[in-house]
């Protein structure tokens, strides 16, 4: 048992290492200029050009090192914004509880029924289309009631716990418990949600950015490079299986790291 | 009962907060559907003569009060766009995508839960660390990248379909349910991969619970342990997931249909989003999240239903 | 236990495996169309657009001009559009014009029908122009024809319009379409004269069109056209490879270069004046050394073999080849590609570093977009760092169009008539449609007189002139006449282009 529980963790740490370092080394410095239209069209994959070139001539491993860039920047800003927001607002209605916690849920209950995807465009279209701000915002605010959720459950459970209702006869502030109590101990429970919620972003970017709503060129987000590579599918398939695979692996390993978490924290347990 | 009466209170509740967000949210995006109707050639006694024909001059509270009326009437407005009843337009849509969300919601059931029992159980052997990786590769591919993938290879490629020529489904049933039947599968992988691993790890959960170690130890057959007791404890939260599976399945059939060219309701959805067509947007996506709310309120009661335990947490 | 997870493994696979072969079972029973090898083609044909036609469906209130394109195989007017720029009596016969040039006086061909089965009447037509032409009050729904004064019947087959003062063009708008009078469902029911009668809409898929066999003039050759509505350009290709589509037209060449050979491809032009459009209320844009620069700076040759595959006609001013009277090739090349000139400009327009500009651009139209893409790349050869903003065509209408909220915008600009006033008159600085907020007097003045002109050459000579004012006044970057490629299914021929935005399906047609 422990074997495969280091595995997965392991493995995970080891895939997402190795992008980060590639996405790292990609902010700096990249092969080509991931925009100027220099080479030939359509090359297939070489030595010169690792992943080929796409219709406008531009190297296309060079694009997906940015364009993985931009994309775990803006998924990283969306998990920060939505976690940030959604386990203070869990924290407080799990902890308070009553009215204010029943008002909130219910209207954490109607924005979940908007599916991820849906209120994002709306929100999209009233923050006006094509500007990745606008793409951070909105799916941070799509995902804030998930992580709302979790957290209100964490920190309820805790709530009756025996050291925090010592901690309230020792006259500790609310602040105080909330922060140095409670929060520390629901990171168990919270780490595996934040690597699915990171992963939901990256896919739901993805989505935005195929639909044509969210990063926009010249800059390359890997969703926007798959909806551009769709189309080329007959000449020049690379584009779209190095672009599609890029999402992938980074998805898969944060999956790997979230699955390891989840063990951890069963065998602590 | 006593716990429906007030699951269903909420249902309500959730709904009018649902239909009142979305008909604020369309209210505040920019831009002016009478400017849109009459284009870049628009008078301002012409706009102002179009906002009053389709009431956009009223007060806001009276304008949701009338619409609400008018949904729950089966009234569902014109489109500003296509001068059309907007039930008349999307009905065909609710019908694609609703056989969408069946199909692949069938595959994902079919398949997700006999592989979730048949690998669950088993403790953990060294093929269990591949197991687990390919379960977590399947869910960190994006839907419509396995749709691209798919109408090229079967689409374009071997033609078991022809891609993007989507058959009428009052005219050919079989044909059209052989088109979605792809998209079905470019929707249900990541969520059959997801819902077995959810079913196989609730079922390991429970096995290590001491009833079952009893059972076993006093010489039940496993399997009947299995199917017996554990399912029984381990299907709630399974259904409960399914049921949100339900629900984000509409979310991702909106990238899926633009990606098979699938006359539904996420396609037309994003399509009246760029066109400013708030009557249809509003529509739709009340229909959809009252689907989901819906998915999730009958989630709960079949929850109950086999899990008492639940009724009494969910009525204190 | 590892046989237990084998067989597991083995069910799974063979459970996928059903399924597959199923699904392959179905396919070899309802073959695919293209695979009916032996049965003879039933005469119709399916073309994709890019555009649904989401707008009312009646030829009076229609915008849209991709509703436009297609319904001009369904509406005629008194007179319509040849390929060649002319007009040809239609509904009419032939037509007088009174020695003051006020006064049009048409006979009407016999025997036109409506699709509904009437024949075409004197009243259908005086109908037709006081719905329009806001001759008893009310809004003009046409602008062109609010210079009609009175629309008469003379008799059973005659109508006489009369204008208010003599004017050159006016009878471009007589294209206007003929309806019939009393029927009230053209909005969503459309009834008109052309070779097509209009069969059904389904909003976002697909739109069904069939031969009108009452039609007056050759018949079109194809029993039924269905229009599919495909807006995602990815789909598209993917459409037309899995053999759904016959013809689409408006491809882009990488588009192009993705179809086998079950396709040909028919060029023509799009006729859109495409360019960097400045908005010249917005510093630096009003600044004609700013403007020259940019002008200098762009290499026209270049975005069209990067962008389009060297497909499409570069342009210098508002006027595209099409209108051959009135194009002056010699405009196109006014500022050649140099970039020392232009970084000179612009140091002394005060801006030796260059500065920060965004284009704006139209999200569903990729040959603006990757245009605006080649430029950003040439603009930073001087020093200019451009961003592009895409946004969506309702709002590129509301804000860039209407609210003239920009500082640059790629764009084609089209004409609605087959007139050079339609191209040139936005430029007018009190013009409604001047979204560029062009302001010079010297082409105000030119215009007005170009306006107040009978004379056909004299006319032709100061639109030239307006042209040249233009391209001198560096009034926007201009770019090119894109490339219209249509992919044609081979075995099908008959795709005709016309200097204006229509797609005539009348002449399209199997060869066997």
């Amino acid at each position: 048992m422990k074997q495969t529980r280091n595995g997965c963790l392991t493995a995970g740490l080891i895939l997402s290492g190795l992008m980060l370092l590639c996405i790292l080394v990609g902010f700096f410095w990249t092969p080509y200029d991931p925009t100027a239209m220099e080479s030939a069209k359509f090359l297939p994959p070489s030595l010169e050009h690792w992943m080929g070139t796409d219709s406008f001539g531009r190297d296309i491993f060079s694009r997906v090192l940015k364009g993985a860039g931009t994309t775990v920047t803006i998924a990283l800003s969306i998990m920060g914004i939505a976690a940030v927001c959604g386990v203070a607002i869990g924290a407080l209605t799990g902890y308070f509880g009553g009215v204010v916690d029943e008002v909130l849920m219910r209207v954490n209950d109607a924005l979940t029924a908007f599916p991820s995807i849906l209120l994002a465009l709306v929100v999209i279209s009233i923050l006006g289309p094509g500007s990745k701000y606008n793409v951070v915002l909105a799916l941070g605010l799509v995902f804030i009631p998930g992580y709302a959720r979790v957290s209100r459950t964490a920190f309820a459970s805790l709530r009756e716990a025996n050291y925090i209702k010592s901690a309230q006869l020792m006259g500790v502030s609310k602040g105080r418990i909330l922060l140095v109590h409670l929060l520390p101990n629901t990171v168990q429970v919270l780490l595996p949600t934040l690597t699915i919620g990171f992963n939901n972003a990256v896919l739901s970017e993805a989505s935005m950015s195929y639909l044509g709503i969210g990063v926009t060129p010249p800059d390359a987000s890997l969703g926007y490079m798959l909806s551009e590579a769709q189309g080329m599918l007959g000449t020049a398939p690379w584009y779209a299986i190095c672009s599609g695979a890029t999402i992938v692996l980074l998805v898969f390993g944060v999956g790997l790291i979230g699955q390891g978490l989840q063990r951890r924290e069963k065998g602590v347990a | 009962m006593k716990y429906a009466a007030k699951r269903v209170a909420t249902l309500l509740v959730t709904m009018i907060i649902v239909s009142l967000l979305a008909f604020l949210a369309f209210d505040l995006i920019s831009g002016d559907p009478a400017q849109m109707m009459l284009g870049t050639e628009a008078t301002e006694e012409g706009l102002a003569a179009l906002r009053a024909e389709l009431g956009l001059d009223r007060p806001l509270p009276i304008r949701y009060l009338d619409w609400l009326t008018g949904f729950f009437r089966g009234d569902l407005g014109m489109s500003y766009h296509y001068h059309e009843p907007v039930w008349t337009l999307i009905a065909p849509k609710v019908r694609v995508t609703l056989w969408l969300s069946l199909l692949a919601f069938l595959l994902i059931t079919v398949v997700s839960i006999p592989l979730g029992l048949l690998t669950a159980g088993r403790g953990e052997g060294r093929l269990a660390g591949l197991h687990t990786a390919f379960n977590q590769l399947c869910m960190a591919v994006p839907a419509f990248f396995i749709g691209i993938l798919l109408t090229w290879a079967f689409g374009v490629t071997l033609k078991w379909f022809t891609a993007g020529a989507f058959p009428d489904m009052t005219q050919d049933f079989a044909g059209s349910m052989k088109y979605l039947f792809f998209a079905a599968l470019a929707l249900s992988i990541p969520r059959i991969a997801m819902t077995a691993r959810m079913l196989r790890s609730t079922v390991a959960g429970e096995m290590e619970k001491d009833y079952v170690r009893t059972a076993i130890s006093r010489g039940n057959d496993r399997r009947g342990v299995l199917f017996r007791h554990v399912l029984k404890n381990a299907l709630p939260p399974v259904i409960a997931f399914l049921a949100q599976t339900m629900a984000e399945l509409i979310a991702s059939s909106i990238v899926v249909e633009q990606v098979f060219g699938i006359p539904g309701l996420g396609r037309f959805l994003v399509a009246c989003i760029s066109n400013r067509d708030y009557q249809v947007v509003q529509a739709i996506v009340v229909i959809l999240a009252f689907w989901v709310v819906l998915a999730g309120t009958l989630a709960d009661l079949i929850q109950q239903r086999i899990d008492p335990r639940l009724r009494l947490g969910g009525a204190s | 236990m590892n046989t237990r997870r084998l067989v597991a493994g083995l069910l799974s696979a063979a459970l996928m495996a059903t399924l597959m072969s199923g699904c392959g079972g179905t396919a070899e029973q309802t073959a695919a169309p293209t695979q009916q090898g032996e049965e003879p083609r039933p005469n119709e044909i399916t073309v994709a657009i890019a555009q649904d036609l989401d707008d009312s469906l009646d030829p009076h209130k229609t915008v849209a001009a991709g509703t436009k394109e297609i319904m001009f195989n369904v509406f005629e007017g008194l007179v319509k559009p040849t390929p060649d720029g002319n007009l040809v009596p239609a509904v009419a016969e032939s037509y007088e014009l009174s020695e003051d040039g006020t006064v049009y006086t048409f006979t009407l061909r016999d025997g036109v029908k409506f699709h509904n089965g009437a024949t075409v009447t004197a009243e259908d037509v005086v109908y037709s122009f006081d719905r329009c032409a806001d001759i008893t009050g009310g809004s003009s729904l046409v602008e062109a024809l609010s210079v009609v004064t009175d629309v008469t019947a003379v008799d059973e087959k005659t109508v006489a319009i009369t204008i208010a003062a003599p004017d050159n063009e006016f009878f471009a708008s007589l294209t206007l379409a003929i309806l019939p009078k009393g029927y009230e469902d053209q909005d969503t029911a459309p009834v008109g004269t052309g070779p097509f009668r209009y069969v059904s809409r389904a909003a976002q898929d697909n739109i069904v069109l069939e031969r009108f066999d009452d039609y007056w003039g050759e018949p079109a050759k194809v029993e039924k056209v269905t229009l599919k509505v495909i807006e995602n350009a990815d789909s598209l290709v993917m459409s037309l490879q899995s053999g759904a589509v016959d013809l689409c037209a408006k491809l882009t060449s990488t588009q192009v270069a993705q179809l086998g050979d079950e396709f040909y491809v028919a060029e023509g032009t799009m006729n859109l004046v495409q360019a960097l459009y400045l908005n010249h209320a917005v510093a630096p844009f009003d600044d004609l050394k700013v403007r020259q620069a940019l002008c200098y700076a762009i290499d026209k040759q270049q975005a069209i073999d990067i962008a389009c595959d060297g497909y499409g006609t570069p342009l210098g001013s508002s006027m595209y080849p099409g209108f051959g009277k009135y194009f002056l090739p010699e405009l196109t090349n006014y500022y050649p590609h140099d970039v020392e000139k232009a970084k000179a400009l612009l140091a002394e327009a005060g801006y030796p570093e260059g500065f920060d500009m965004t284009i704006t651009a139209p999200s569903n139209y990729s040959y603006h977009v990757d245009v605006a893409q080649v430029l950003v790349e040439q603009l930073k050869a001087v020093g200019i760092n451009a961003k592009i903003e895409l946004v969506e065509w309702a709002t590129w209408l509301s804000d860039v169009y209407s609210g003239r909220q920009f500082q640059a915008t790629v764009v084609g600009l089209d004409a609605s008539t087959m007139t050079a006033r339609a191209l040139l008159s936005r430029f007018e600085s009190t013009a409604k449609r001047n979204f560029i907020n062009y302001n010079s007097e010297t082409y105000d003045a030119l215009y007005a007189q170009a306006q107040a002109t009978i004379d056909d050459a004299e006319q032709t000579e100061l639109y030239k002139a307006l042209e040249r004012e233009l391209t001198e006044n560096a009034a926007n970057v201009y770019i090119q006449d894109t490339a219209n490629l249509v992919a044609v299914r081979k075995g099908l021929e008959g795709v005709v282009f016309y200097p204006i935005y229509v797609l005539d399906l009348s002449n399209v047609g199997w060869t066997e």
